[in-house]
């Protein structure tokens, strides 16, 4: 997903290595509007880059690690998942991340190592996190969305750019 | 809105509300459409909102259920757009604000003429050479009531046939089973009909209405309560989900533990209910099952395919054997017992022998569903089954043994137990009585054989549904097309002229001349002449009843299509037509018999059937207290409407019946349940050679994405692309010995058919077993099923038996769908 111009949308500079907390100012559309001038919004929704290196580094198939994203009431998790999937990066194109709210009604969804798939205490969904999410059985109707990660072989960075699918609990997945 | 998927349109707090009930299974979850205006939007702040809640926030789990499927943009016929939104009623108290992945696509699958329903059907459509041509209903009536009216004055009413549905929610409902049954029955007057799941006018319970239980005799609540809840060929986490999520899963988990001590007192073990499952499979309900109440709880019962009746036959056995069985209840209130335990007798060692099951097993779960504990008191028992059972082998003599058990032990007409079919549809029958015997005809082998000159395929399609499908089929195929050589020929005919050049292809060459009336062209609709666009719930007003006898009023928000119409009225056009031409030519007598359908709206047609039940003759599932029943008296009682019979009207409400036969006396002629004599009776023969010809048993069944014969779903990505073709699961040493890995395309064939499907392995499946999803629209399970029937004209689709073979890989399938586990654990 294309990013907005951050500055030009008065929306935060975005660092942040740490896995636990991305710290910003949310910026609702309302006050964006009132520091803007005049114009159409953009169809695209403005989702903030994050920075996921250090995480990716530290990723491991015993081991996924826990981030928010785009903001603090959002928690995702990535996994390196041992086999190419869609939307893996990294060198094997393996490390993947997802929202874990459940797409049915929001229960945290736990990881199964065991067979790659998201899973739901609550109405017992079952999503399959080498194929984008999507639900093996279960009540939701749209796939867990997947969190769109960029990697740079180059230097090895990897960055969180968007969200594919709307979360649990919001009518857009910038607040 | 078509490339943005993170977003939804925020109703208006003067956004459009009305009650809809999901037009899918017989749970019949309850749900809210909010409707506004396409380019107005609400604001995120709870006061500027249709649903009172801070958007501003990320909501808390729990709280609501909101996705981008449960949204649809649509145009009413004035050309206005408008959104809408579908979701759950928090309030309901069937589904508690649970929406299924079925029910929460209710938006999804309403009209949008640029969205995912766009092939839905407009206008009428007359097949004409070679091409399908859009026509009007004057034009498309004139041909159908010239062709009926015809075939009636010279053949009879036995001639025009019908596969039509019986059933509530989209493609059925009270209003719409009474236009069709009154215009088959009373007018057309034919017993040539056969129902959208079977191949006669039958019923799926004969044995249990016989027997003078009523085969939805409970309320959901009853399975909060139970101690014990014994399913029966059924497997409710994927196909009544919500009721298992919301009244099962509540009593396996302990939540009701302090209601049955309430309501109970000292007469409930007080403890989480355990469950007892009957099912050759183990199926995701079993495995979810043990998570929920731990697996000390849960007794699977993995028994032989169609050895259910020797199961029942076997426990009835030792629990009368014990002295466990309720004798003053079966003294007072029954008949045929000793008669009933002579005939039916099965030790526990030839029990455990016909079904596989070990003696220690059998024992164990008659402990724990019959043995009176130590206080006397008698554990409630609540009995759910379903096709496992119905399509089972020999369903007369198997649903009866279940009710004997359950009458036995009085497990009938007690709060927290019963005996009920679970149901598939939501049920909505109101009719005149069918004119037919029982036995009725075999619609289909009628077909087969050649007879009937013309069959209206009505809400259903038996092309993806039916037993002994391939043959069905090519026969159909066969005749349609001489009817379609025949109308090829006729060019520039009038309708007049065209009725009779059909009705010379259906008389003298054997063609049969095929009206399919629906949503969609369905698979069927490859084989027909004419087609007549339908409506579904939303698009017209609609009453069903739930499988705990519930009928809510799902409320019209939009227009249908083009110029669909409710069933009734075009039952009602299709009557008045015929009605028309007798009255040309003076014959006073046939024009009699089609009147009575001056209706403009689906709620005349409510009020001429369902509301008449008591003065009328009609078979209604109303009952004679049918006309308490309004549609301004339903509209007020929401989504939980009111269990059916109606007691009463009081204080503005209806008040309804939760449990039946809590008096003891049963729908007999002498009050009395009759015990039924059901003795194991093995296999059919045409079956038995199907088993030993063919390697695996081909069980078949649903799966939780796809709802009947995919209309919808083949449609929307999120279940057609789950499931491209039918899956097929199969034990993992079988696949690797025939060199299949999951992904494949497999070949299914047999001594009746062939099909395709997606293999899925699955090491919960056991060796020499398989399941394929039934009626599916790419691979047809029906197509290996023989055409046995039992008694009463009902299939033993369960019963088929065939060879799996490679056929080769398509890329496409084995990258994008999914193959993981299904089983929770």
């Amino acid at each position: 997903m294309h990013k907005q111009t951050v500055s030009r949308r008065g929306f935060l500079k975005l660092g942040g290595a740490t896995a636990a907390t991305v710290g910003f100012v949310a910026i609702t559309p309302q006050m964006a509007a009132a520091q803007e001038e005049a114009t159409a919004p953009n169809v695209a929704l403005p989702y903030p880059d994050v920075d996921l290196t250090d995480l990716a580094t530290t990723v491991t198939s015993e081991a996924p690690q826990y981030f928010n994203y785009p903001d603090d009431s959002s928690p995702c998790i990535m996994l390196k998942l041992g086999k190419p999937a869609p939307g893996g990066v990294g060198p094997d194109k393996d490390i993947v991340a997802y929202s874990v709210m459940c797409t049915h009604q929001g229960c945290p969804l736990n990881y199964d190592a065991q067979t790659n798939t998201l899973k739901c205490p609550c109405h017992y969904s079952i999503f399959d996190a080498e194929l984008g999410g999507n639900m093996v059985i279960g009540s939701a109707t749209v796939p867990v969305p997947q969190v769109e990660l960029e990697y740079d072989e180059a230097t090895g960075a990897v960055r969180a750019t968007g969200l594919t699918g709307l979360l649990y609990g919001r009518v857009s997945n910038i607040l | 809105m078509t490339t943005v998927n993170d977003r939804l349109p925020i109703p208006p707090t003067n956004a459009a509300k009305s009650n809809l009930v999901c037009h899918f299974c017989i749970v019949g979850c309850g749900y809210h459409v909010y409707k506004w205006p396409a380019n107005k939007e609400g604001g995120r702040a709870p006061d500027q909102n249709a649903l009172g809640l801070d958007l501003r926030e990320q909501q808390a789990p729990l709280l609501m259920t909101m996705s981008t499927a449960m949204h649809n943009v649509i145009t009413d016929r004035d050309g206005k757009r408008y959104n809408i939104l579908v979701l759950p009623d928090k309030e309901c108290v069937v589904n508690k604000g649970l929406s299924s992945t079925r029910g929460g696509k209710l938006a999804t699958v309403m009209y949008n003429p640029n969205g995912l329903t766009k092939e839905r059907l407009k206008h009428p459509r007359l097949f004409m050479g070679d091409e399908w041509l859009d026509t009007s209903w004057d034009y498309a009536l004139a041909i159908y009531a010239g062709l009926t009216k015809k075939i009636l004055d010279e053949a009879g009413p036995d001639q025009v046939m019908f596969n039509c549905f019986d059933h509530g929610g989209a493609g059925g409902g009270f209003e719409n089973t009474w236009g069709t049954g009154k215009l088959m029955f009373s007018a057309i007057q034919t017993q040539m009909v056969r129902i959208h799941n079977r191949p006669a006018y039958n019923s799926e319970v004969h044995s249990s209405r016989d027997m003078g239980v009523g085969e939805l005799n409970n309320a959901y609540e009853d399975a909060e309560l139970a101690d014990v809840i014994c399913t029966i060929g059924n497997n409710p986490f994927e196909t009544q989900t919500n009721y298992f999520l919301a009244h099962w899963a509540p009593n396996l988990d302990g939540t009701t533990i302090d209601k049955k001590k309430e309501w109970f007192g000292e007469e409930t073990d007080g403890v989480a209910g355990r469950i007892v499952i009957v099912d050759p499979r183990r199926t995701p309900t079993v495995s979810i099952s043990e998570y929920i109440a731990g697996a000390d709880n849960v007794l699977h019962l993995d028994i032989q395919p169609g050895t259910d009746n020797a199961l029942m036959n076997g426990l009835l056995t030792y629990v009368a054997d014990q002295g466990w069985h309720d004798q003053e209840f079966i003294a007072a209130s029954t008949s045929g017992f000793d008669d009933m335990l002579a005939a039916n007798r099965l030790t526990l060692e030839e029990t455990s022998t016909i079904t596989g099951v070990p003696v220690e097993k059998l024992q164990m779960a008659a402990e724990w569903m019959f043995k009176p504990r130590e206080n006397g008191y008698r554990p409630r028992t609540m009995f759910a089954y379903e096709k496992g059972v119905i399509w089972g082998n020999n369903n007369y003599s198997t649903i009866g043994s279940i009710v004997n058990l359950a009458l036995a032990t009085h497990n009938i007409g007690r709060r927290g137990t019963g005996c009920s079919r679970m149901g598939g549809h939501q049920e909505g029958y109101a009719r005149p009585p069918y004119p037919g015997p029982r036995p009725a005809p075999y619609i289909d082998q009628e077909i087969i054989k050649g007879n009937g000159q013309m069959l209206t395929v009505w809400g259903c399609n038996a092309f993806q549904t039916t037993l002994n499908a391939e043959q069905y089929r090519e026969e159909v195929y066969r005749r349609a097309n001489i009817v379609k050589e025949a109308m090829a020929q006729a060019l520039g005919a009038t309708p007049e002229e065209m009725v009779d050049i059909i009705y010379k292809a259906v008389t003298e060459d054997g063609g049969l001349f095929i009206t399919v009336i629906d949503l969609y062209a369905t698979a069927f609709a490859d084989a027909a002449h004419l087609l007549l666009p339908a409506a579904h719930p939303g698009e017209m007003n609609l009453t069903s009843m739930n499988g705990e006898r519930r009928i809510r009023l799902s409320e019209k928000f939009m227009d249908p299509p083009g110029s669909a119409k409710p069933d009734c009225l075009i039952a009602a056009d299709i009557a008045n037509a015929i009605k028309a031409l007798y009255e040309a030519e003076g014959n006073e007598e046939m024009a009699a018999r089609f009147s009575g359908f001056d209706w403009t709206t689906e709620e005349d047609a409510f009020e001429d059937g369902f509301r008449r039940a008591g003065v009328a003759e009609i078979d209604s599932q109303g009952g004679p207290t049918g006309d308490l029943v309004t549609y301004e008296r339903l509209r007020a009682m929401g989504n939980d409407g009111v269990q059916l019979p109606v007691v009463e009207y009081t204080d503005g409400k209806l008040i309804g019946t939760e449990m039946l036969y809590t008096d003891g006396k049963f729908s007999t002629d002498d009050g009395l349940a009759h015990f039924l004599p059901t003795p194991w009776g093995g296999y059919a023969r045409v079956v038995e050679e199907q088993k030993e010809k063919y390697r695996f048993w081909i069980n078949n069944g649903r799966t939780n994405h796809m709802w009947q014969t995919a209309y919808h779903d083949r449609f929307i990505p999120f279940a057609n692309d789950r499931y491209p073709l039918t899956p097929l699961e199969l034990n993992p040493d079988d696949a690797a010995e025939l060199g299949i890995e999951s992904g494949d395309v497999v070949e299914v064939y047999n001594n009746r058919g062939a099909t395709f499907a997606l293999a899925y392995v699955e090491p919960a499946i056991k060796p020499g077993q398989a399941f394929m999803m039934f009626g599916h629209h790419r691979g047809v399970a029906g197509d290996l099923v023989t055409e046995w029937v039992d008694e009463n004209i009902v299939p033993y689709y369960k019963g088929a038996w065939a060879d799996i073979r490679k056929v080769g890989v398509i890329s496409e399938y084995k990258e994008t769908v999914t193959f993981k586990s299904r089983r929770y654990v």
